[in-house]
């Protein structure tokens, strides 16, 4: 086998091709699980499908640290920071965007389950043409000039967040000949620990691309991309008004020691 | 807040997996005056720099870095703030998309240790088009040879590699890091208790 184009750019694939690497993949892993192999829990950053992957992964094991005092740490945010308009990236303009309108809910939580108290979210997006507004976006879709795709928020005291958006279209990109992202919403996450950072991105319930695209195939775990997918709820859609999607984010554990005076005093932050 | 590195390694819920920052993220992260964690006026402001590498050699146009670090007297900062500089508060953490040719700069203050005799570092997270999970590394000050030589971390890595840790200190006073994802000089990419990760190439 030739090693594959680097270019991101090179769209030179197929799909049959990527979708054939996918599948291998995807069917080694399955067996060293079934032969007693460990769980993968997140994406795998060397996913030869996924061509920009090859030349910026690491090739050698990420060395392993005993945190420290700042690692046990992580920013603060709060209303400073924040605007709580900012949560609504359908009133950014003087008019409404086009598209279909929907409130995006849930709980980020840690590895212990501990909600995530007034953190920073944030959050980025297509609009409903699938177009980004960002010079690097070529893609020959209409920009919204009432929607720039956009928002941030603080979590409340049970770790809860909620956007109000437009549902975000999918769109091409050139990891291979005729190559489309499944419709997404990215998202950007701190804990309590530097260490809980997390940069991902939601997904809709049952869109047909899902198996034809490399970054969520990045994945080989079922369970693990399942958690990538928003679930649709009803009771956050309003009566003519908008559509409701509700999806919980968990971070990776703590490595403090936590005690219930800590929960107090973060309560008072 | 009583803190310990070696908390408990009990079963955790299974964590939302990484995905990749993407191309796109322009508008969203980097903001006004991100990579200033104080004013470049500062009496004590350093400028960090150096740039991003991909595994050909080549410059990476797309990456978005962070930072976060204790001030020159080694205390962590609970202050809000980060996004919104107002001049005096330092929070400690800075974000920066790099340019076109792969460069980056922050102005910072040097670090102080958190407790005496301990190297102070700062810590950086590299995000980018292509990659799919955060990576995690420490930035340490050249300055304290004899910390440097106790320093946990660094004593457990060979040579050649303990080296991609350490900023080169300038006549100017400035910090140089460059990040390299791959190649003979990849940097050393962190790994820490309770936070999987996958680099895909354990096979």
């Amino acid at each position: 086998m030739t090693a594959p184009d680097t270019n991101p750019d090179a769209a030179t694939a197929t799909q049959d091709q990527i979708s054939a690497e996918i599948r291998e993949i995807h069917r080694s892993y399955e067996q060293r699980r079934a032969e007693g192999g460990p769980e993968e829990t997140s994406a795998r950053m060397h996913f030869p499908p996924y061509r920009s992957s090859l030349l910026r992964s690491p090739t050698k094991s990420l060395h392993h640290a005993d945190p420290e005092e700042i690692e046990l740490h992580a920013p603060a945010f709060g209303e400073r920071d924040v605007h709580p308009l900012e949560a609504d990236l359908t009133i950014q303009h003087g008019g409404e965007p086009i598209g279909e309108r929907m409130v995006v809910t849930g709980r980020v939580i840690d590895g212990d389950g501990r909600p995530v108290r007034h953190q920073l979210v944030e959050l980025w997006q297509a609009n409903a043409a699938g177009r980004y507004v960002h010079k690097r976006d070529q893609h020959p879709a209409p920009l919204d000039p009432n929607f720039t795709g956009i928002g941030r928020t603080i979590t409340n005291a049970q770790g809860e967040y909620s956007f109000t958006t437009i549902k975000p279209a999918p769109y091409p990109w050139k990891n291979h000949f005729n190559a489309w992202r499944p419709a997404h919403i990215h998202f950007s996450l701190f804990g309590t620990d530097f260490t809980q950072r997390l940069v991902t991105q939601m997904y809709f319930p049952g869109d047909p691309l899902f198996d034809l695209d490399p970054i969520y195939q990045s994945i080989t775990d079922q369970k693990a991309r399942d958690r990538l997918v928003a679930t649709y709820d009803h009771s956050v859609s309003e009566h003519e008004w908008n559509t409701g999607y509700r999806w919980n984010i968990v971070l990776s554990g703590s490595n403090r020691t936590w005690f219930e005076s800590d929960a107090a005093a973060e309560e008072e932050h | 807040m009583t803190t310990s590195p070696t908390s408990a390694q009990h079963e955790q819920l299974p964590q939302t997996p990484s995905q990749t920052v993407g191309p796109f993220y322009g508008y969203a992260l980097p903001y006004k005056d991100g990579e200033k964690l104080v004013d470049p006026a500062h009496p004590d402001a350093v400028r960090l720099h150096g740039t991003v590498y991909d595994g050909a050699g080549a410059a990476v146009p797309d990456s978005l870095l962070e930072i976060w670090q204790p001030d020159s007297s080694g205390k962590i900062s609970s202050e809000h703030g980060s996004l919104l500089r107002d001049g005096h508060t330092f929070a400690g953490w800075g974000r920066t998309s790099v340019d076109n040719s792969g460069q980056y700069w922050f102005n910072t203050v040097n670090p102080g240790p958190t407790a005496p005799g301990k190297a102070p570092f700062i810590l950086l997270t590299v995000f980018a088009r292509g990659l799919m999970d955060r990576l995690f590394t420490r930035i340490y000050l050249p300055d304290d040879a004899e910390a440097l030589t106790s320093d946990s971390l660094l004593s457990s890595l060979p040579e050649d590699r303990r080296q991609t840790l350490i900023a080169e200190r300038e006549p100017s006073g400035n910090l140089r890091f460059d990040v390299h994802l791959q190649g003979t000089q990849e940097t050393v990419f962190l790994q820490y208790p309770r936070t999987p990760q996958f680099t895909g190439r354990d096979d």
